[in-house]
């Protein structure tokens, strides 16, 4: 069974931000990676990025420095 | 065939991008439509071309960086997305219809338009002037237009600049920041020698058109607007990645030669074409050739000989192909006195060679003996 756990989703406005800010955690040598949208946050489409919640800090530090517009930090359980 | 059409479409592409536009279709998912790896990586290239051109323009954010299907699309969401009712826009006479026809469009929904003989437009500034919108290099003369100048103009009056690069990009160097540009419009297959059906439209900070097309973008799907931010909100429908692969390809290509070596390289070919012809009997020149800065075009017509019959004899007989008729420009024609005639263009690319040119020579003063 698969287990659920407590993780830092960060949801954007289009598909281009979603990839702007991958580029940049890749380079921030983060481990997360690009999900659909889940749909406790939006049954709309689109992409977010997963991570471990304790890089919650350092995910919101990256998009202050890198500017790169998002809609929400979120942290729930996937 | 020697080709002198670039000015329509560039005939001669760099070689790795016609490999990056056959690898793409070997293997490239639909960008913005999906979270699998093939859809991710066609965003990840569109994401990194974007960025590109950014830097290519020094818009200097990836984000306001829309693909579009050519020159006219960009400009049709530019001029249809930007001005409303009662708002007016000066432009010129000498544009191309991609600009012209949207304008009258315009006019008829209650948009208020100037065009003037050249682009001094301060003195036509009124209350309710919006935009400009100019041509950076003549599809015709060749001539290009001083966007510093433009650009000081409308920063000084608050005016949206929308500068037509159709024929400029990728052989001049055109800074968006430097020179005040609000929206910049180009093509993919022309200067910058990518495929037929790329095309770019570069928003400074603050410029928002309403979109042209509405359609799927990939998020907020049960909302029944187009997804507000930049650039999905322009851009529905899927876009055209594998073409776009070669425009990336193109861009590198340009970066690497350097756009002054492009423009250069194809300008003696144009200066070696202009010297072999000048001589003939009758021939009139259209476009200011003492400036500085030129694209590589030469456009003329021989005594009262129509353009067409030229430009038909020319692939016929000696496998050139150029343009004739009107160049989708009509007031450059009121202008000069040949919208019966037309006027023969030739337009020369750094890929083509001195032998091709003196081919050129030879052929018309060929012809022009014959039609004495």
């Amino acid at each position: 069974m698969r287990v659920k756990k407590l993780v830092c989703v960060v949801s954007f406005n289009n598909t281009t931000e979603a990839i702007a800010f991958e580029e940049e955690a890749k380079k921030k040598g983060l481990q997360g990676r690009i999900i659909p949208l889940p749909r406790q946050i939006s049954s709309g489409c689109g992409l977010a990025w997963k991570d471990d919640i304790e890089n919650i800090d350092i995910i919101k530090e990256l998009l202050k420095e890198t500017q790169i517009p998002f809609k929400e930090v979120h942290q729930i359980v996937l | 065939m020697i080709y002198f059409d670039t000015a329509a479409t560039s005939y001669h592409k760099p070689p790795q991008t016609a490999s990056a536009v056959y690898n793409a279709l070997l293997g490239t998912g639909s960008s913005g439509r999906g979270e699998h790896g093939a859809s991710l990586d066609a965003s990840r290239l569109l994401f990194s071309l974007r960025k590109e051109v950014s830097d290519f323009f020094n818009l200097q954010n990836p984000l306001n960086v829309v693909f579009t299907s050519n020159s006219t699309e960009s400009l049709n969401i530019a001029i249809q997305g930007l001005l409303k009712p009662g708002d007016h826009c000066i432009s010129s006479k000498l544009e191309h219809n991609s600009v012209l026809r949207p304008l009258y469009y315009m006019e008829k929904q209650g948009v208020e338009a100037t065009f003037l003989d050249d682009d001094n437009f301060e003195e036509h500034i009124k209350k309710n002037t919006k935009a400009v919108v100019f041509q950076h290099a003549s599809n015709v003369t060749g001539n290009v237009r001083d966007i510093k100048r433009i650009g000081e103009i409308c920063k000084k009056h608050n005016l949206l600049f929308i500068l037509d690069a159709a024929q400029s990009a990728g052989l001049i160097p055109i800074d968006m920041k430097e020179n005040n540009i609000s929206v910049l419009c180009a093509s993919g297959h022309k200067g910058l020698l990518a495929p037929q059906g790329t095309g770019i439209i570069c928003l400074a900070p603050g410029v928002f058109p309403e979109p042209l097309k509405y359609g799927g973008s990939g998020v907020e799907s049960f909302s029944k607007d187009m997804p507000k931010a930049l650039p999905e909100r322009l851009e529905a429908g899927t876009l055209n990645a594998h073409g776009l692969a070669g425009l990336k390809a193109s861009l590198e290509y340009i970066k690497e030669t350097g756009q002054e070596n492009i423009l250069n390289q194809a300008n003696n070919l144009a200066e070696i074409f202009y010297q072999g012809i000048k001589d003939i009997p009758g021939i009139k020149f259209y476009g200011d050739y003492n400036s500085n800065l030129r694209i590589p075009i030469i456009s003329f017509n021989i005594r009262d000989i129509f353009a067409g019959d030229i430009a038909d004899e020319l692939f016929e007989r000696f496998a050139i192909a150029v343009r004739a008729g009107a160049h989708c420009a009509p007031g450059v024609h009121e202008y000069f006195g040949t919208t019966k005639q037309g006027i023969v263009r030739f337009s020369f690319s750094h890929f083509n060679t001195e032998d091709e040119v003196l081919e050129g020579i030879r052929a018309v003063r060929i012809l022009e003996e014959e039609y004495r």
